[in-house]
This record gives C-alpha cells, sequence and structure tokens, in this order.
C-alpha cells in the first residue's frame, strides 16, 4: 500500500445520511474478479437522475465526498471502496461510517474521517467553491478560510496509512504468537476442529 | 470470582493471539465461510504474493449469490450451462480456488449446497463460541448459536485466508433485553424488524448486540438466526444469542460437528460461555415484546417499519430534517402518499427465501397459510428459493413443495436469488415485491423495484390477497 499523509482538493458535498453499499455500487457490478473498472457503475441509481451532483462539472476530478452519518452501511462489499477509489476519490468525510466500510476503506488506502456534524455542515458550504485539505500527519481537515478541524483515528491504522505498511506482512510477523494459540487450542480444545464430514 | 464477563468478553478473550498497547488485537478465526463474489479477488492476491491458506481445514466454500435458482443438471444429469458469461466465470474462479489452496467446496448440484449463512449452522459447522467470519455482511446470523460471527470485506478475507487472523479492534456491548413474549401470529422477523425501528440502522454502530430474554430462550434456532441476521441492519457487526439445550440439540449429530467424546467436552466449555450475572453492558435497550404487530417495511431503509395495520408515515412526522428528506425521497422512490393505509398497498410480486427466512420453520410457516389456497390475479410472480439443498429435500418429504405450487408458487432451487438483484430472479422496475429478505435499500431487488420486507407467513397472506395483509386474518 502506498503512503497517504496528505489528500488536497475539491469535495463534493453530497450530505446524504444512511448511503448503503448498494448504493455505492449495485449487485450486478459484483460478478468481477477484478477490483478494477468499477467507478463506472459508482452511485448508478443516483447518476441516472437529471442534474445529480456526481455529475456536475463544478465537482469534475474531485477527489473527497463529503456525507452524512451512517455511509456505507449494508452490504460488506469491498467493491464500495474499490468503486470509490476508481471514480478517484481519495477520502470520504462524514459524521460517522459502519464498521465494515471503514474496515474496508482503510485496506484500500482511502480515508474515512469522521468529524462532528457541525464541521461537516461548514465543510459543505465550502466545498461548493473551494478545496478542502486533509492532512493526516497533524490529522485535521482545513479549508483556505483558516477552518481547522482536528478528527481521530485508531492509532494502528493512522500508522499503517501513513507508513504505507502492508497489514499482511505485519501479521505474519507474528507467526510464532499464531502457532502457540494454535498448539493450545489443539491441547486444550480438540473438538474445535471440524470433524470430517 | 473473576470479574463477570459478557458472552462477548468470554469469546474475545478466548482467541486474543497478540495484544497491542493502542487497544487492538489480533484475534484467531476459527471458521471462515467462502463464497464466489467477495472471494476472488483475494485467492488472486494471494497467489501473486505466493501465500498459502494457513488453516484449510477451518475454511469452507460453496457458491449462492450468483447461482441462478433454475434447475442445475438436465435430465441425464449434465450441468446446465449459466448463461451469463461474467456469472459463469466467477463461480468457475471459486470451483478452481478451492481446491487449488486444499478447501473443501460444496458444488452447485450437491444436496449440501445453499445459502453460506443455512449451511453453516445446517453442517455443524458454525459452533458456540467459536469466532466465525465470510465476506458477508449477514454472517451476523451465526451469532444466533453463540458464535461470534461477523461480515468482512474481501482484504480481510485474504488476511484471513493467509493468517487465520484478524487486527480487530474491541466492539463496545450492547443489551438488547425484550420483556414478555410475543403474541399469537408474530414471529421473529416481526420482532427484529420492531427492533430495527426502535434503534434505528446506525443504533448498534461500533456495537456486538447480545439478544436477552425469555422469548429468546423459548424461540427455535430458525427463529434466533432471523433475528440474529438482521444485527448488521441495526448497524451491529454482530449479534448473539447464549447458547443452551436447544443450541446443543439442534448441533448434535451434524456432520461438522464434534463427536463421542469430544462433543461431551465441547458441551461442557460451551456451558461456560453465557454472560455472567453481574456483567455490565455499554449500552441496553429494553422492548417489550407486546409491542410488536405483524411488521412490514415501508421505506428504503430497514429502520422503516410499521404495523401491517398502520398508515405511510408523513415525512414531517419526523423530527430530524434530513430524515423528514429521505422520507420524501423514500415515498417517491416507493410510490406511496404520507397516510395511505399499508392495506391498501396492491403487491405483484412475493419471494421467499434468503439467508434470513429461508429454512424449514420459515417454508412451514408460509405453506400453513398457502395450503389450500391460491395467489391472488394480480400477483405475478411468486417464488419460494430454499436455503439449502437439505431444506428443499426436507421441505419435499413434508409435502410443502406442492402447496406451494398448487398455489401459484415456482419450488426453485437454492440460493440467495431475489434477494440481491445479482442473478437472474430480479422484480421489475416500479413493482413491488412482499419480501422474506433483510434489505429494502433502493434498488436491491432489482433497479426501481420496491421492497417491502415482512415474515415468511406475512409474504404468503400478500400472495394470497394480493395486497399486504394481517397474517392473522388468514391464520385458522
Amino acid at each position: 500500500m502506498d503512503p497517504v499523509k496528505r489528500v488536497e482538493g475539491r469535495a463534493i458535498p453530497f450530505g446524504q445520511k444512511n448511503v448503503d453499499t448498494d448504493v455505492i455500487i449495485s449487485a450486478k457490478w459484483l460478478k468481477t474478479v477484478s477490483r478494477e473498472g468499477l467507478g463506472a457503475g459508482a452511485f448508478e441509481s443516483i447518476r441516472e437522475q437529471e442534474g445529480n451532483i456526481f455529475d456536475d462539472p463544478e465537482y469534475a476530478g474531485a477527489s473527497i465526498l463529503i456525507a452524512g452519518d451512517n455511509f456505507g452501511c449494508g452490504s460488506s462489499r469491498e467493491h464500495a471502496a474499490w468503486a470509490l477509489d476508481d471514480m478517484g476519490i481519495k477520502a470520504v468525510i462524514a459524521p460517522s461510517f459502519s464498521d465494515i466500510f471503514a474496515g474496508n476503506a482503510f485496506k484500500n488506502g482511502l480515508l474515512a474521517i469522521a468529524l462532528p456534524q457541525d464541521a461537516i455542515n461548514r465543510l459543505m458550504e465550502v466545498a461548493k467553491t473551494d478545496p478542502v485539505t486533509i492532512d493526516m500527519e497533524s490529522m485535521s481537515v482545513t479549508s483556505p478560510f483558516q477552518d481547522r478541524f482536528p478528527f481521530e483515528m485508531d492509532a494502528f491504522r493512522h500508522q499503517c496509512l501513513i507508513e504505507g505498511l502492508d497489514e499482511i506482512d505485519l501479521t505474519m510477523a507474528k507467526a510464532d504468537a499464531i502457532k502457540r494459540h494454535e498448539i493450545t487450542s489443539d491441547s486444550a480444545q480438540p473438538w474445535l476442529k471440524p470433524a470430517a464430514a | 470470582m473473576n470479574q463477570p464477563k459478557t458472552l462477548y468478553e468470554k469469546i474475545w478473550d478466548a482467541h486474543v493471539v497478540d495484544q497491542r498497547d493502542d487497544g487492538t488485537a489480533l484475534i484467531y478465526i476459527d471458521r471462515h465461510l467462502v463464497h464466489e463474489v467477495t472471494s476472488p479477488q483475494a485467492f488472486e492476491a494471494l497467489r501473486m504474493a505466493g501465500r498459502k491458506v494457513r488453516r484449510p481445514d477451518l475454511t469452507l466454500a460453496v457458491p449462492d449469490h450468483n447461482l441462478p435458482t433454475t434447475a442445475r443438471l438436465d435430465a441425464e444429469g449434465n450441468k446446465i450451462p449459466i448463461a451469463d458469461p461474467q456469472s459463469a466465470a466467477q463461480l468457475e474462479a471459486l470451483e478452481a480456488n478451492a481446491p487449488a489452496f486444499g478447501i473443501k467446496y460444496i458444488g452447485a448440484s450437491d444436496i449440501n449446497q445453499g445459502i453460506v449463512h443455512v449451511i453453516g449452522p445446517e453442517q455443524g459447522f458454525t459452533l458456540p463460541g467459536t469466532t466465525m467470519v465470510c465476506g458477508d455482511s449477514h454472517t451476523a446470523a451465526h451469532g444466533a448459536l453463540g458464535a461470534l460471527a461477523f461480515g468482512i470485506g474481501t482484504s480481510e478475507v485474504e488476511h484471513v485466508l493467509a493468517t487465520q487472523t484478524l487486527q480487530l479492534t474491541r466492539s463496545k456491548s450492547m443489551e438488547i433485553r425484550v420483556e414478555g413474549l410475543l403474541g399469537p401470529g408474530i414471529s421473529p422477523k416481526d420482532l427484529i424488524l420492531h427492533i430495527i425501528g426502535v434503534i434505528g440502522t446506525a443504533g448498534g454502530t461500533g456495537h456486538v448486540i447480545e439478544y436477552r430474554g425469555e422469548v429468546f430462550e423459548q424461540m427455535s434456532i430458525e427463529g434466533r438466526l432471523t433475528v440474529s441476521n438482521m444485527s448488521i441492519e441495526a448497524g451491529a457487526r454482530a449479534g448473539l444469542i447464549a447458547p443452551d439445550d436447544k443450541t446443543y440439540a439442534y448441533l448434535k449429530g451434524r456432520p461438522m460437528a464434534p463427536k463421542g467424546a469430544d462433543w461431551d467436552a465441547a458441551v461442557a466449555y460451551w456451558k461456560t460461555l453465557p454472560t455472567d450475572a453481574g456483567a455490565t453492558f455499554d449500552k441496553s435497550v429494553t422492548i417489550n415484546a407486546a409491542d410488536v404487530a405483524p411488521t412490514v417495511t415501508w421505506g428504503t431503509s430497514p429502520e422503516d417499519v410499521v404495523p401491517v395495520n398502520g398508515t405511510v408515515p408523513a415525512p414531517e412526522s419526523f423530527a430530524d430534517p434530513s430524515k423528514q428528506d429521505a422520507a420524501r425521497k423514500s415515498l417517491d422512490y416507493m410510490g406511496l402518499e404520507a397516510g395511505q393505509a399499508l392495506r391498501d398497498v396492491m403487491v405483484e410480486n412475493i419471494f421467499i427465501g434468503s439467508c434470513t427466512n429461508s429454512r424449514i420453520e420459515d417454508l412451514r410457516a408460509a405453506a400453513a397459510i398457502l395450503d389450500g389456497r391460491k395467489k391472488a390475479d394480480n400477483v405475478k410472480w411468486a417464488i419460494v428459493v430454499p436455503g439449502s439443498g437439505l431444506v428443499k429435500a426436507q421441505a419435499e418429504a413434508e409435502g410443502l413443495d406442492r402447496i406451494f405450487t398448487d398455489a401459484g408458487f415456482e419450488w426453485r432451487e437454492p440460493g440467495c436469488s431475489a434477494c440481491l438483484g445479482m442473478n437472474p430472479d430480479k422484480v421489475p422496475a416500479g413493482e413491488r415485491c412482499a419480501s422474506t429478505s433483510n434489505r429494502n435499500f433502493v434498488g436491491r431487488q432489482g433497479p426501481g423495484a420496491r421492497t417491502h420486507l415482512m415474515s415468511p407467513a406475512m409474504a404468503a397472506a400478500a400472495a394470497v390477497t394480493g395486497r399486504l395483509t394481517d397474517v392473522r386474518e388468514l391464520t385458522r
């Protein structure tokens, strides 16, 4: 994974609450065996509507999406994170995220930044005309108008993102501890091994 | 005496491989279910990195999401090709990846095939006190047997395949205590829809829910699976119900469950799992069972629930302005008006199936309503999709298939079917479906499809009258 230290650019002031992953990318796009090309299907049911915000030339090339509470709820499909990435989105800012979506975003270096609703309201205004900056080192979101909103992030995820660490490599380094757990449970709970059907 | 612990804390503590100072932990995963949609990119990444599956023996693969539910073999027993080339390629990828990585695979025409969340418990792969994952958010279902089970994304699927662990932050604990028992004609599906209506789709975010109260003790394992399945619709990654004698009776003798002395040792351990007296939860919600009516959804979020004898709410009735806006959009999408009686809403499609409601008890409940009756003329399409080959065989042995087909339903092969608008089973744009599935999102059952979630008996009642109906009017 490439390190992510800073995301700067125009933000789409979408603002909707409870955006489910079926809306981000519908099931017909999930038949692929690749992670690529899903941007074409992102927010399809919304993009069918005339005058929708995703096709507004004002936000062409935007790298940030601003949304409402509970972003990414519903299905666990990581295709939602891949689709956002493929449409050029590098960060989503919202008051809250579903647990599974936040995890999927993290694994793909897509920032899921949680900020209070009043900060979101302000950034929605800024986004209409100006860019927004997310700085991972100072852990803050800023605007050209001196707005500065600090955010929190799980320390482990923060470190992985700014250093571009591969999580499987990190876990592989704990192979001895994993083996110890397996040896202990094999002797204490031999029934844990599925019976041969 | 040790500090009292919740069921969740006991399972979590027993699976910590490595604890980090920042609060995250490396957690061992005892069971991994794999299906065709969320696994191909994970297997490909393993291949690219030259990695193996650490514990193929703890992994079980089965196709379900993409599989058509029409006949799979012709009269000569040959495989019928799948028309959609992309679906066919994805199914072939799983069929090739499973043996290539040494994973047990249940094929499309095997009688044991079915929806991942139906076959896990059915095969005895799901066990109390285990950690279980699958690249599907409805993995929460398995919490019905006291397993800590949750959905993961494809990168996490890859991580579990490679390491048999996940890096996790401990969730908060939430108790949903239900006081009293459900009234006649009220099902576990009505209860969980009501609960989601009370706490909202983000009510359980960051939490693992434990469902507590006599209603769950009296509930069958099938009913518990329906409840825990929809925990994710309340934002909780996992649900839990304490294992008890019903759980043990359900699991005993299942093909992959422990046998002999192993069985006795397992039961002795499982009996230590229920939440200790005096253990505390981070959040607690009390629900009155007497408040639960036969329930349907009116909007495009699972929290948009109303008793079937109620009316469509006015957007202005919600306090939150963004909810008002969402309600307006939902009503527009659903083609409904504020104040309209739900019982006047006509339906053209009926879907009985999905990982929420496709088990034998669900089919029995629907068949009890349909026995000797026919679907209404305005119902154009009605299908029953058993959750597994074994459920299908059991239903046929009981003659349920005849009741369904005599009533005008199609009797299908097991799979996810019309729950998600992926395989050929879809609801046409602008039409309504009385559906026993779990999500009424925009476009979920097909572009423009209008979903009303409900119980199997309620879906059967809607088929008979051609409109949303209180099943108690048809109960004999």
